[in-house]
C-alpha cells in the first residue's frame, strides 16, 4: 500500500500543477532551433523529386559558387568515409545521402552548409541532380509480382519481401474454423499516417577540434541510444560524444529514429570545425521521416450462434517503404501486433504477417503507440463489431459475454502475452452507465425510424506499454531496463536524473513526484533533469508509454535504496537500532514515541557532516530497472456521432472514455495525455493520412493537405477512470499515454458504422473523410 | 542579393533597428535577429500558428510576414506578456488549467488568446474554439486550453 502524502510533499494522487510550465508560458523554453552558437552554420537538404530514379550525376558548382556556401555534401562523400549507409533500428540499413539512385520521393541526395539558412536553402536550389526514371512501385500487393520492379539492389536477398512473421497454432486455429457455426471478419487498411510533432526535426552539431568532442543538441526521445549509434557507425569514442535533447516539441515516436539530417550534421561539423544547425521544414518532415502504421490487414473470427469466441485468424501486409526503419525494439517482426486478441477470451489465435519495401518513405514508428498495438486494437475492436452485425447482437453484450474475466488475471492469452491485471467489466459497466446506453439505442432506434442518422461506437481495448523485459526487448543488443539516479544535497534538496526523455508528458513534475512519495521530500524540492548523456544514467528513452513503468520503477527503486541508507543515519542520530524506526513520508520516527524522529532533511546533512562510523557519506543512488513484464492498461471508450446526410459530415455528439491505468501518479497530467491521444485517435479516424499518387508522389505534404484537427473539430471529451494497479510495479503504475490513441479510432469508426449498419454498412476505411460517407449514400439513395 | 532595408520594429516597447534583407521573414527577424525564441516556427504554410505575434495589437503569423512589413510598427511577442515579474492572467491560466503540454504549441497559442480577449473580455466556449482555430496544438486536445482562456477571462474582468 502507498502512503498518503500531503498536498505539500505531493507524492503519488496529487494534481500537482508542473514545473516545466513557468517556462514554457513565458516563451523560455529551449528548443533546438533556439540553440545558437558562436560561429554556427547552417544545413538544408536536397531531396528527390522522384520516387524511384537512378542518379546520372550531381553537379554543385554552381551552388558552390554561391557566396556564404561553405560545403555541399554527397553521397559520394559520405562513401569515402564509409558513412553512405547507416544501420535502423530493425536489422536493415537506409542510405544517409543517396548513392546509385533515390527509392523515395524526398529522399536525402545532398546537403549544403552556408553562412545563414537563406543562403543555404538558396544553395540547394542549385545543385542539378540528373536523375533517370525508374518504375515505381507505390501497391504494396503488387511488390511479389513477378514483374514488380526489385527495389534493394543492395541487398542480396532480390526480392521485396522483408520478413515473414507469425504467431500461434494455426492447426488448432483451422480445427475450430471448420467447425464453426459462425464466421465474420473485415478487411481493414490502417492508413499511413504521420506523427507531426509541432516541432519538426532537427539538430545542432557542434565538434571541437581541440578538445575532440562532439556535442550535438537532438530532438531525440532516445539520446543514449543514439549516441551509442553514433559511436558504433562514425567510429567516434563514446565518451567524447554528447548528445543534449533540449526542450522538445512534441515526439510520439517520430523523433525515436535517427535521420540523414543529424548525420549529415555532424560530417559537416567535423568537416568545417563549427558548429551546423539543421532544422526540418514540415514539407521535409511529413514526407521523409517516420510515418505510422501502412498495415493492410484481414481478421476472422470464429464464434458461437450465441457469442461466445472461439478462434481468430488475422493476415496482415506491411508496407515498410524502401528502408526497414521500423523503429520497435521486440524481437518480432511486426512488434506487439499479436496483442491482437485484445481483451478477449478465446481459445486459440493464428496471426501472420509479411513486410515489404515498395518506393516510399521509410519508417513503421509507433506513433503514439507500442509498435503496432493501434493497429492491433483496431483491427480487433473493428472485428467484433462486424460479428456482433453478423449475429444481430448489441455489440457491447457481445463484448461482455466474452471479455477475460477479473479472476482470470495474470491472463496467458492464446499469442503469447501474460496479461498482468484488468477488470474489463468494471470499466465497459462504468462507461455505459456514464453515457446512458440504453437511452442512446432508444433514441437511436426513434431516429432511424426518422430517417436520421445516429451512431454508438465501442471500443475495449487492451494495451501493452512499458518496453520491456530484457528477454524480449533491446536495440542494437542493449536491453531496454531503464534507470534513475538521485543524489539529496545537504541542505535536503534533489536532483534526480533519468535515462528517459519528457516531450510534453511532464517528467520534471511526475517524477519528482515519485522521489516525493519514496523520501518525503516535497516535489517543489526536487529537479528532475532529462537529456543529456553526460549527466543522466543510461538509458533507452521515452516513447511506447514506458516511461513510468520503466524510469518510474527505477526512480521508486533508486528512492528506496536512499530510504535505507537514510534509516541508518537516522538510527545513529537517535541512537537506536534501526529495527526500532518507523518510516512516515519525510521522517523516520521511534516507535512508539513518535516525537523522537528525524527528517529526510536532517539526515541528508547528517549524511555529509555527521555520519555512524564506517558509513560512506552522501546520500544518493542509482536503480537499473529491468521490469519483469510488460504492463497492460485498457478501457472502454464509447462514442455517439449525428452524420449529415447532405454533406457526409460526422459530428462528435459525445465521448465517454473510461481509462484504467494502474496507480496514478498525477491525475491532471493524467487526463490531460487522455484528451491528446483522444484528439490524436480523431485524426486518425477521421482526418490524417498519408496517400501517395500512382508516381510516388506524396499527396499529405503540408498542413493544407495532411488535416489535423483545431479546436473547433475537436469535441469535449468525458474522461472517468477505473483503478487495477499493475502486481509487479513498484507504484503498482501502468503508462497511460498512448491508450487514448490506440483504444479510440475503432470507437469512431464504429460509431460510423453503427450509424449506417441498418443499410448493409459493414466497414468503411479510415480516413473516414465526408466524401467517403457520401458516395455511400448516394449509393444507398438516401444523400440529400 | 536584394538590397538591404534598415527597418525601425518596436518589440514588446523597446525600439530594435537593423538592416536586413527584403526577404527576411518576421519570424526570423524576431528569432535570429533580435533573438527572442519564445516565438516558433511548426509549419512553414500559415496553418498553425506558432509563429503567431501581435503587429500593432491584431494577431499574425509571423512566418507569413516580411520584416519590412513591420517596419516603423509595434510587435508584441510572448516575452512581452509577463510585467514586473508577475505572469499575465493567459500564463497564470494554462499553467493553472494545465493548457499545455509539450509547450511549443504555447506562446502563439497564448498570442491568439489574448487577442480574442482583447478584442472580446468575454467570449462563449465556441467562441474562444473559434478564436484559436488558427493555432495547431498536438498534445492537449484544446479542452484545457479553452480552459485557460476562460481562467484568464475571468480573471482580467
Amino acid at each position: 500500500m502507498l502512503q498518503k502524502t500531503s498536498p505539500e510533499i505531493g507524492g503519488m494522487g496529487h494534481s500537482v500543477k508542473r514545473k516545466e510550465d513557468l517556462r514554457f508560458v513565458q516563451g523560455k523554453g529551449t528548443y533546438v532551433d533556439d540553440v545558437h552558437l558562436p560561429g554556427m552554420v547552417y544545413g538544408h537538404m536536397v531531396r528527390s523529386p522522384y520516387a524511384h530514379a537512378r542518379i546520372l550525376g550531381i553537379r554543385s558548382e554552381e551552388a558552390r559558387k554561391l557566396p556564404g556556401v561553405l560545403a555541399v555534401i554527397t553521397g559520394q562523400d559520405l562513401e569515402k568515409a564509409g558513412l553512405s549507409w547507416m544501420p535502423t533500428l530493425f536489422h536493415d540499413k537506409q542510405m544517409v545521402l543517396a548513392t546509385g539512385k533515390v527509392l523515395f520521393m524526398s529522399q536525402e541526395v545532398a546537403f549544403v552548409v552556408a553562412e545563414d539558412r537563406y543562403t543555404a536553402a538558396d544553395a540547394a536550389e542549385l545543385v542539378e541532380v540528373d536523375y533517370e526514371d525508374l518504375p515505381v512501385l507505390v501497391d504494396p500487393h503488387r511488390a511479389l509480382d513477378a514483374d514488380a520492379p526489385v527495389l534493394r539492389e543492395d541487398r542480396e536477398e532480390k526480392t521485396n519481401h522483408i520478413f515473414h512473421w507469425e504467431v500461434g497454432d494455426q492447426k488448432a486455429t483451422e480445427r475450430v474454423f471448420q467447425s464453426a457455426p459462425v464466421k465474420a471478419g473485415l478487411d481493414a487498411f490502417f492508413q499511413r499516417c504521420h506523427p507531426a510533432p509541432l516541432e519538426t526535426c532537427g539538430c545542432v552539431a557542434d565538434y571541437n577540434s581541440a578538445t575532440g568532442k562532439l556535442t550535438v543538441w537532438e530532438t531525440s526521445q532516445a539520446p543514449h541510444a543514439h549516441r551509442t549509434l553514433f559511436a558504433l557507425v562514425a567510429g567516434l569514442p563514446e565518451n567524447n560524444i554528447r548528445i543534449i535533447a533540449p526542450d522538445i516539441g512534441g515526439g510520439f515516436g517520430n523523433k525515436v529514429p535517427i535521420y540523414p539530417g543529424y548525420v549529415c550534421a555532424v560530417v559537416a561539423s567535423l568537416q568545417l570545425e563549427r558548429p551546423v544547425k539543421w532544422i526540418e521544414t514540415r514539407s521535409e518532415n511529413l514526407q521523409s521521416t517516420g510515418f505510422a502504421r501502412d498495415y493492410h490487414m484481414t481478421a476472422e473470427i470464429a464464434a458461437e450462434r450465441d457469442g461466445k469466441v472461439k478462434a481468430l485468424r488475422v493476415k496482415t501486409l506491411a508496407d515498410h517503404g524502401a528502408f526497414n526503419a521500423a523503429a520497435q525494439p521486440s524481437k518480432f517482426p511486426a512488434g506487439l501486433f499479436s496483442i491482437c486478441t485484445g481483451s478477449y477470451d478465446f481459445s486459440t489465435a493464428f496471426c501472420e504477417v509479411d513486410g515489404v519495401y515498395t518506393n516510399k518513405a521509410p519508417g513503421g514508428i509507433a506513433y503514439r503507440c507500442s509498435f503496432r498495438v493501434t493497429e492491433a486494437a483496431y483491427l480487433i475492436e473493428r472485428a467484433m463489431d462486424v460479428l456482433a452485425q453478423e449475429l444481430k447482437m448489441d455489440p457491447a453484450e457481445l463484448r461482455l459475454k466474452n471479455f477475460i474475466r477479473s479472476d482470470q488475471f495474470p491472463y496467458q492469452c492464446p499469442l503469447g502475452w501474460n496479461y498482468d491485471s484488468g477488470d474489463y467489466h468494471a470499466a465497459m459497466n462504468l462507461a455505459l452507465g456514464k453515457i446512458g446506453y440504453a437511452e442512446l439505442r432508444k433514441e437511436q432506434a426513434e431516429k432511424r425510424a426518422k430517417g436520421e442518422l445516429m451512431g454508438i461506437g465501442i471500443s475495449s481495448f487492451t494495451e501493452i506499454v512499458g518496453a520491456g523485459p530484457a528477454h524480449t526487448f533491446d536495440i542494437v543488443g542493449i536491453k531496454m531496463f531503464d534507470s534513475c539516479e538521485i543524489r539529496i544535497h545537504p541542505t535536503g534538496k534533489a536532483i534526480a536524473r533519468m535515462g528517459t526523455k519528457s516531450q510534453g508528458q511532464g517528467h520534471e513534475t511526475t517524477f519528482a513526484q515519485i522521489v516525493a512519495q519514496e523520501l518525503g521530500i516535497p516535489v517543489a524540492d526536487v529537479t528532475v533533469e532529462e537529456g543529456d548523456t553526460d549527466t543522466a544514467p543510461y538509458g533507452l528513452g521515452t516513447y511506447a508509454s514506458r516511461s513510468t513503468p520503466t524510469a518510474g520503477a527505477a526512480t521508486s527503486m533508486a528512492s528506496r535504496k536512499i530510504r535505507d541508507k537514510a534509516k541508518k543515519i537516522a538510527a545513529h542520530l537517535l541512537e537506536v537500532s534501526e529495527e526500532d524506526l518507523e518510516w512516515e513520508p519525510g521522517r523516520f520516527f521511534v516507535k512508539g514515541a513518535p516525537s523522537k524522529a528525524k527528517t529526510i532533511q536532517d539526515i541528508a546533512f547528517a549524511a555529509y557532516t555527521n555520519l555512524p562510523p564506517g558509513l560512506e557519506a552522501g546520500l544518493e543512488a542509482v536503480h537499473y530497472y529491468d521490469p519483469p513484464n510488460l504492463t497492460f492498461p485498457f478501457g472502454t471508450y464509447i462514442c455517439v456521432v449525428d452524420i449529415d446526410k447532405g454533406t457526409g459530415e460526422v459530428k462528435v455528439r459525445r465521448f465517454v472514455a473510461v481509462d484504467d491505468c494502474g496507480n496514478i501518479i498525477n491525475p491532471m497530467i493524467v487526463e490531460g495525455q487522455i484528451h491528446g491521444g483522444l484528439t490524436e485517435g480523431l485524426a486518425i479516424a477521421f482526418m490524417q493520412e498519408i496517400a501517395y499518387d500512382e508516381s510516388g508522389n506524396v499527396q499529405g505534404a503540408t498542413f493544407m493537405d495532411y488535416l489535423v484537427p483545431t479546436a473547433v473539430e475537436t469535441p469535449t471529451w468525458e474522461t472517468d477512470k477505473t483503478c487495477t494497479p499493475s502486481p509487479h510495479h513498484p507504484l503498482g503504475a501502468k503508462g497511460v499515454g498512448e491508450s487514448p490513441n490506440v483504444g479510440s479510432p475503432a470507437a469512431f469508426v464504429n460509431a460510423v458504422v453503427d450509424a449506417l449498419s441498418h443499410l448493409g454498412v459493414r466497414h468503411i476505411d479510415m480516413p473516414v473523410a465526408p466524401w467517403k460517407i457520401w458516395r455511400i449514400l448516394k449509393e444507398k439513395g438516401i444523400a440529400e | 542579393m536584394a538590397k538591404r532595408k534598415l527597418v525601425h520594429i518596436k518589440v514588446n516597447g523597446r525600439d530594435h533597428e537593423a538592416e536586413i534583407e527584403p526577404r527576411v521573414l518576421l519570424v526570423h527577424f524576431i528569432r535570429d535577429v533580435i533573438e527572442l525564441t519564445g516565438t516558433h516556427v511548426g509549419c512553414d504554410t500559415t496553418n498553425c500558428g506558432a509563429c503567431t505575434v501581435l503587429l500593432d495589437g491584431r494577431p499574425v503569423k509571423s512566418c507569413t510576414v516580411f520584416a519590412v512589413q513591420a517596419h516603423g510598427r509595434e510587435i508584441r511577442t510572448i516575452e512581452g506578456l509577463a510585467a514586473n515579474g508577475r505572469l499575465h492572467p493567459l500564463q497564470e491560466g494554462f499553467k493553472e488549467e494545465h493548457g499545455l503540454q509539450c509547450g511549443f504549441c504555447t506562446p502563439g497559442m497564448i498570442m491568439s488568446a489574448c487577442a480574442l480577449l482583447e478584442k472580446n473580455p468575454h467570449p462563449s466556449e465556441e467562441e474562444i474554439r473559434w478564436g484559436i482555430s488558427g493555432n495547431i496544438c498536438r498534445c492537449t486536445g484544446y479542452q484545457n486550453i479553452v480552459k485557460a482562456v476562460q481562467y484568464a477571462a475571468n480573471k482580467m474582468a
